[in-house]
């Protein structure tokens, strides 16, 4: 033990927490409701199959383009399949596009956009540009053109829109890193010895991460989008599967006999999507450090 | 309680007897745009175990460089050195990342100018400490918290236990670069590199923070370079000085000679612009007149002749070469009109700098 303890400094070091607080701005109601939103459609997509949904895919030809009613609460399509059973079953298609593309997205467009960000220099140069590249062309003709040509699984779909999100995330984790590998801290980690893979992945990493969630999640939001549109050109999954971009497609021809058709898909996509946004932007938000407030 | 690290390898025949670290003729070159920058020029010095050695100069002068070129820390596109530097007789320019790691961290650390982006805001300041005990020691998880937590004891942080789990905005400036040499000291490095330690910190805790430095150094018998801009840090606290203007070392002496008497205008313009406590308040401070000089295109002549007093035609025309004092082998200058003997010593080194 050596020095003396300054007793002002001592105080004022003792005055605040020894035990990390927690004390954060509440995420306020409107947060939850979000978030207890997307845990329904999560969970309601799972266990589709278990909770004793009509067929999604065959319907009853006595009762087509009914309206809402005890036995089918949404309704039933143009060949008498039950509206809600599909609208579930569509959450599945939505969320393993936009969550898996999203996914595929993040591990490529974000692990380049962190050691371009990171090395600088040519590394940083070439991939750069060729985002630029990717970005120049329109990326739902680049997606329709490759679907045609490749085909329309849905994982399929999944990869190529995985792919087309990445020259965005990749602007979006660059700018992020950018701000924090030029900090003392990365010099002081390499410093001490840290290897390259340690600094990205230990030092860098926590800190790009808020923007990598909040990202994720209004990049989800996208995706379902781009996967909608998809759907109504009729380049999504094949029929008969539902999906929300599917049904939308399918209920342009009955919009006057049948709007619940068309309804309730949209409803669910938009609730869906807003819930999403509100999400990632308020946690962008709230993990939106001032370094004032430091 | 510091951590064993006679478990990491040394080389066998290791030369204890010579200098901890040998720099000669270093030069570190910037590319910009705007043409080459010449931050180090020519720099040579030596550094015994557990000596201390402060840098001195302005903002500009080269001092920064010079730490981080000893370290090996410079990116390595845009940077051009040559010379050397021989740290325990391992040559530091050239070497590749992956053989500097060994010495990162394990023996030779760094204390950063500003504890506050030095430290990862988002990183508790345990894993901070341990990062070099798990990356140079085979210490296991608890090993290594119960030597962080020894390490922030040493460095006098209060109840060290609880607040080895704290983030670092949830302490004091002060308390932050106490973590900061916590860090540096994990290792038991045999030198270690203090980049204006002090510089961001209140007047108050400058003085804790050079003690605690100071204490540290000699229980440990740690060589320590101090860089700095005010000759007040470094008066007390070190056994030598290097004054450094223009990427020059421009006078180099013990302290005690130094003080007793300097021989370069630029380290007397130096002195005189540290604000002193038995000055009356309302004291305007000393300003050293003019910049310092442009170096893409450095002047010919003494670098500093344009802002000295004492300047003569052959200072603008011909660059003082680093020469020894008659009465002090160990006093070493760069100029044509020292002060006080006013007349020229014997050249040592006849290095036509540019």
């Amino acid at each position: 033990m050596s020095s003396t303890i300054d007793a002002a400094e001592d105080a004022a070091v003792e005055s605040q927490a020894i035990v990390p607080t927690r004390k954060r701005k509440a995420l306020g109601k409107v947060f939850w409701i979000s978030v207890i939103w997307i845990g329904i459609v999560f969970l309601l997509a799972i266990v589709a199959s278990w909770i004793g949904l009509e067929d999604p895919n065959n319907g009853d030809f006595a009762l087509i383009n009914a309206g809402p009613s005890w036995s089918h609460p949404f309704g039933t399509d143009d060949l008498g399949r039950d509206i809600l059973s599909r609208v579930i079953y569509g959450a599945r298609v939505s969320l393993i596009v936009g969550f898996g593309a999203m996914a595929i997205g993040m591990a490529l467009g974000g692990t380049l956009g962190m050691v371009a960000a990171y090395r600088r220099g040519a590394v940083d140069t070439l991939v750069s540009a060729a985002s630029y590249v990717m970005l120049a062309f329109p990326a739902l003709v680049a997606v329709i053109a490759i679907v045609a040509f490749w085909g329309h699984e849905i994982w399929k779909i999944t990869i190529i829109v995985g792919i087309a999100s990445t020259p965005l995330v990749y602007r979006v984790i660059r700018a992020a890193t950018l701000s924090y590998a030029t900090r003392d801290f990365v010099t002081a980690a390499k410093a001490q010895g840290a290897t390259d893979t340690r600094i990205l992945t230990r030092e860098l990493l926590p800190n790009v991460l808020p923007t990598v969630i909040s990202y994720f999640l209004i990049g989800v939001a996208t995706v379902i989008i781009l996967e909608g549109a998809l759907a109504f050109l009729g380049l999504s999954v094949p029929a008969p599967t539902a999906s929300w971009g599917n049904m939308i497609n399918e209920s342009r021809t009955y919009l006057s006999d049948n709007p619940w058709l068309a309804l309730f898909p949209s409803l669910a996509m938009f609730l869906f999507l807003i819930a999403l946004n509100l999400v990632g932007d308020t946690l962008r938000q709230s993990f939106d450090v001032q370094e004032s407030k430091l | 309680m510091s951590p064993d690290t006679s478990t990491t390898d040394f080389p066998a025949a290791e030369d204890l007897s010579g200098p901890l670290l040998r720099v000669k003729d270093l030069r570190t070159t910037f590319s910009t745009p705007r043409g080459d920058l010449t931050a180090v020029d020519g720099v040579s010095l030596e550094l015994g175990r557990g000596e201390t050695l402060g840098i001195v100069g302005e903002s500009g002068s080269g001092k920064t460089v010079l730490s981080r070129s000893i370290m090996g820390l410079l990116p390595r596109s845009k940077t051009t050195q040559s010379g050397s530097i021989l740290f325990e007789g391992t040559e530091i320019v050239g070497a590749p990342d992956s053989k500097l790691r060994d010495i990162w961290g394990a023996k030779i650390a760094m204390v950063f100018q500003d504890p506050m982006t030095s430290l990862n805001p988002v990183v508790r300041i345990e894993r901070q400490i341990t990062e070099s005990l798990r990356l140079h020691t085979d210490m296991d998880k608890a090993e290594a918290k119960a030597t962080a937590i020894s390490l922030l004891g040493q460095v006098g942080i209060p109840s060290p236990a609880e607040r080895v789990r704290a983030y670092p905005f949830q302490l004091s400036g002060g308390m932050r670069q106490r973590v900061t040499i916590a860090i540096a000291l994990a290792c038991s490095p045999r030198l270690l590199l203090a980049d204006e330690p002090t510089t961001g910190l209140d007047v108050t805790v400058q003085a804790q923070i050079l003690d605690l430095l100071s204490s540290l150094q000699a229980e440990r018998h740690m060589a320590v370079i101090l860089v700095t801009h005010d000759l007040g840090v470094v008066a007390t606290r070190t056994d030598r000085i290097a004054v450094m203007y223009a990427g020059h070392i421009v006078e180099m002496a013990s302290t005690r000679r130094l003080f007793a008497s300097m021989a370069m205008p630029y380290t007397q313009a130096l002195l005189k612009s540290t604000p002193r406590i038995s000055d009356p308040s309302h004291t305007r401070l000393t300003a050293i007149d003019g910049r310092p000089p442009d170096l893409i295109n450095p002047p010919v002549g003494c670098a500093f002749a344009p802002r000295c007093e004492y300047a003569t035609e052959q200072c603008r025309i011909e660059a003082p070469p680093l020469r020894t004092a008659p009465e002090d082998p160990t006093h070493l200058f760069a100029c044509w009109n020292p002060l006080q003997t006013g007349h020229a010593g014997t050249v040592t080194t006849a290095k036509g700098e540019s």
